[in-house]
Order: C-alpha cells, then structure tokens, then sequence
C-alpha cells in the first residue's frame, strides 16, 4: 500500500520546466528524502502533493484519493509543516492549535491540544504569543498544528532550517520516535544532509526538476563512493558521476532499497 | 455540512481572537464611521441653519441617512477584504489551503466576519447621530432591513472583485481593499439623486445596486413612500453582479493554484 503514488508529475511556468514527468511512490510507514539544490523542484513537488499547485501533467494519488478530484479527503488525512508558512504571529499557541484543531475536525480538541503540548515540550508556552517565541519553540508548534489531526502522511519542508544544533537535534529526535510510534508516513525536504541521513530510509535525488538518483542513504553513499550524503548531494550538483563512471544528473537506475522504500524514475 | 460549519467557525475564531488580542484593530472597525457621522453630522447642522426648518430637516436626514447607509456597503466589503488580508499579512494562508477548508467554507467566514463589521462598525455611528443630531436611522422604518441587506451584499461582491485582484496580482493589489468601493461612490447617488448625473453616468449607477438603494431612502425620506420597484432591481442587480463576482473569484483561484501565485502571493 503507497501513501504516495506520483505519475508523469510535471510543472511548467510558461517555458520554464519546474518539474520534469516524474514517478515515485511512496510506501506507507517510509520516511522519505527529498534531496536537491536551489531549484530543484522539491517545494513545487511539494505544492503539487498539498494541492496548492494543479500540475500540468501527470497524477498524483494521495492516501487512495486522486488529488485532482479528491484533494479534500486527501488533506483531512495529511499536514504539513514548514518554517516558511507562519502560523498567525498575534494569537497565542493555543489559539493557533485551537483554529487549526477546528479546520481539521479534531474530535475532544482541548484534549488533543494539551497531549500535544506535553509531547513537544509546550505546557508553558500555550499562553504566548506565537510571534513572541525562539525559532526552537516556533519549529515545536508548527509541528504541533502538522499533528494536531494525527496524520497519516506528513510533509515537511526543511522542518530544522535556522535552529540551532541542540534544537535541530531535539526535532529530529522527536521525529524519528514519532514516526515509529505512530507509523505515519513522512515526506520530508531538507538541506540538511545529515538530517536525512538520520531520518529518511529512501532518498530521492532531484535535480532540475528530474529525479537523478534514489535508495537508501546507505545505497547512495556505496554508489557514489563517499562517506556523507552532502558529498553524494555535491557529486550530483556538480555532475562528478558515479563511482562505476556513469554520469550523474541523467536516468536514475539504481536498485531501490530493501523493505520500506520510495521507488522513482524520470 | 457539520464540518464545513466547523470549519467556517475556526477561521472566524481566527479573527475573532485576532481582534480580542489586537486592541488598535477593534478601535479601528468603529474609528472612520464615528469620524464620518461627526464630519457630516456637524456639516449637517451647519447646513440646517442656513435653511428654513421643513427642508432642512429632510436634507439633514437624507445626508445623515446616506452617510450611515454607505458605511454599511464600505464595512462590508472591508470585512471580507480585510479578513482575506490579514491572512495574506500573517503569511498563514499556505496553512488554511492545504487544510481540509473548501474556498467557499472560506468565503463564508469571511462573510460572516463582514456581517460583524459591519455592526461593530457603524452601530456606534448610529449611535452617535442619535445622540449629537437626534438623527434616528430607524425611523425610515422596517424597509431599512432590506436596504441593509442590499448593500451588505454590494460589498460582499465588491470585494470578491477585490481578492480575485488579490489573488492575481498579489499584495500589489490590497490598496483596492480600501478604494475599489470609494470608486463607485460617484455612481451610488449617495448625496444626490441620480437625475443629477449626466446621462451616461445615470446609466453606470443603475446598474449599481446602490443607486437604487439610495434613491429608495430618498423616496421614504421625501414622499414616504417605499419605493419596490427600486428595492426589486437592487435584490436584482446584486444577484446579477454576485453571479459574476463568484465566477471571476472562482476562476481566479484556479488560476492561482495553475501559476503557483498561492505559494508567493503576500509579495
């Protein structure tokens, strides 16, 4: 069963190709990377799955619903989270949680709203203002309203972008609990190497709107020959190529990972 | 149904607690209305006493009665404008369009914020022009309600024009919020009849539901007669341009979520 299933994806601003008829799929229970530079493609890709963006080609099935004609069903059972997207910076923490709580029919909400506070450290700050929090305590409620309708699938754009290490590893700790605890799915966009190294099982590789590369962190550090995925992310980037001498950038043909993986071409 | 209601509370809560946080917002929604009546209240009297009483008293009344009815038509459609921006100012709306919130669960709160507005807003006016000038807008009798509701609608429409505007041409466009309404202003016959205006502008304000509101008003205030035919083209008019208005908003949100504006729309 995919939590994700993407076909022939694409995206085109006029003549620019943002996003190059790609295929992936995504088990559920996997915690996915997606990996590329500036441009790549990873936060329109992202847009397509939410449904902020119609693409203009290709299918994408999200949960069992097609996103083109299903997308309300998909988004009850999904969130998402991004530095990026701000939460109202007057209202405190738990008027966000308490709005979002209501866009997500979350049944015996007060309740919900106070196990999530627990969990991710907020019992103090409930009362803030969200605007008056660190980025550390931003991040945490920006996840809380990503689980505040448990989701089966969550998307995260860069979730650890401007934090601190010990708050960025206060994050990823959290996460890779959650996820085993919960089972839910994550798709998640990073700039952080390490990041998903630690938390992702399958890596899909973009670069210029195509997928170049997928598998394990483990499979791609064997294929390229490195020790670290930032220089797996540099051989690609720069078009240094494979171990085995095939060039990097072109069709991906690499095996996908045993078990929990994430299958793609382009 | 249960959940869109839900839905449409939770983004009204949104604004709610937004203005119970945000004192320089609640003073805002009463502020240009109570400015308004003083400005014309006393220009008003000012005027009074240069004309015989009977007169005066009528144009007193249908200047007081013009000023408080357009601030309805000018709350409303900020209400909805206002509640769309202050999304688009906090950068939260990538949130509410990747929940489960349907457009229209999303226009109705904004609408039903309108409708708050609108009583926060020009109640105190009307209160004011009771207490400074011993206007009494309600002695234009039960037909007030339906002027009301027929401008209420005008600036629900007028501003769907405005966040489709919004929505294509980004924060640029929010300036409309404030001015698109005032445009009208000329064609609503707000002061003076329509007869006033030459022949191709008479054509433009008839086809404004406003115009016909006013010269409604006029027809109580002047001759005590409530005019139906009037009152029917603005119920008229307003389904017409609200059609219209659902159609464009509609068609522009697509278009938003085919050109990406949705991810960049607050520059």
């Amino acid at each position: 069963m995919d939590a994700i299933r993407v076909n022939n994806l694409t995206k085109r601003y006029g003549s620019v190709l943002a996003v190059d008829g790609i295929d992936f799929t995504v088990p559920v229970g996997a915690t996915v990377g997606l990996l590329g530079g500036n441009g790549a493609g990873k936060t329109t890709t992202i847009a397509m799955l939410l449904g902020l963006l119609i693409p203009s080609e290709g299918s994408i099935e999200v949960l069992g619903h097609a996103m083109a004609r299903d997308r309300f069903a998909a988004l009850a059972r999904m969130n998402f989270s991004s530095p990026y997207v701000l939460l109202p910076q007057r209202l405190t923490v738990a008027q966000n949680l308490r709005i979002y709580g209501h866009l997500y029919n979350v049944p015996k909400l007060e309740r919900r709203i106070n196990e999530l506070a627990e969990a991710l450290d907020l019992t103090e700050l409930l009362d803030r203002r969200t605007g008056q929090l660190s980025a550390g305590q931003k991040t945490r409620v920006g996840l809380a309203k990503a689980l505040v309708n448990r989701p089966e699938l969550l998307l995260l754009d860069e979730p650890t972008a401007s934090l601190d290490p010990d708050s960025g590893d206060w994050v990823r700790s959290w996460l890779e609990r959650y996820r085993a605890e919960s089972g839910c799915t994550i798709l998640l966009a990073s700039h952080n190497m390490a990041e998903v190294e630690r938390l992702c099982s399958d890596v899909l590789m973009l670069k210029t709107g195509r997928i170049v590369d997928r598998g394990s962190p483990q499979e791609l550090l064997d294929r390229y020959g490195q020790e670290d995925l930032e220089e797996v992310f540099l051989d690609i980037a720069r078009n240094r190529g494979l171990r085995d001498g095939r060039p990097a950038g072109g069709r991906a043909a690499g095996k996908p990972a045993a078990g929990k993986t994430a299958e793609a071409t382009a | 149904m249960k959940h869109s209601a839900r839905r449409i509370w939770g983004l009204m809560y949104r604004h709610l607690v937004l203005y119970r946080n945000s004192w320089p917002r609640l003073v805002e929604l009463a502020y240009w209305p109570v400015l308004q009546m003083l400005i014309w209240g006393f220009t008003a009297t000012f005027i009074a006493t240069r004309m015989s009483a009977g007169p005066a008293v009528t144009a007193g009344a249908m200047l007081l009665g013009g000023v408080l009815l357009w601030e309805v038509a000018l709350r409303s459609q900020m209400g909805v404008a206002v509640s769309f921006l202050e999304e688009l100012w906090s950068r939260n709306l990538g949130h509410v369009f990747v929940s489960p919130m349907r457009p229209w669960e999303m226009v109705t709160a904004m609408l039903g914020m309108s409708v708050l507005r609108v009583l926060f807003g020009v109640l105190p006016a009307v209160l004011v022009a009771w207490l400074l000038y011993a206007y009494n807008l309600f002695a234009l009798g039960p037909v007030l309600v339906l002027f009301f509701a027929n401008l209420m609608l005008m600036g629900w429409w007028v501003a769907l024009f405005v966040v489709a505007l919004i929505l294509r041409h980004g924060a640029g466009a929010e300036s409309l919020a404030w001015t698109m309404l005032f445009a009208l202003t000329p064609f609503s016959a707000v002061f003076y009849p329509v007869s006033v205006l030459p022949k191709a502008m008479q054509a433009i304000a008839y086809a404004l539901p406003s115009a016909h509101v006013f010269e409604g008003m006029r027809g109580v205030l002047l001759h005590d007669t409530v005019r139906w035919d009037h009152l029917a083209a603005a119920f008229a008019l307003n389904g017409v341009w609200m059609a219209i208005a659902t159609l464009v908003f509609a068609g522009q949100f697509r278009a938003a979520r085919m050109s990406g504006a949705l991810l960049n729309i607050g520059e």
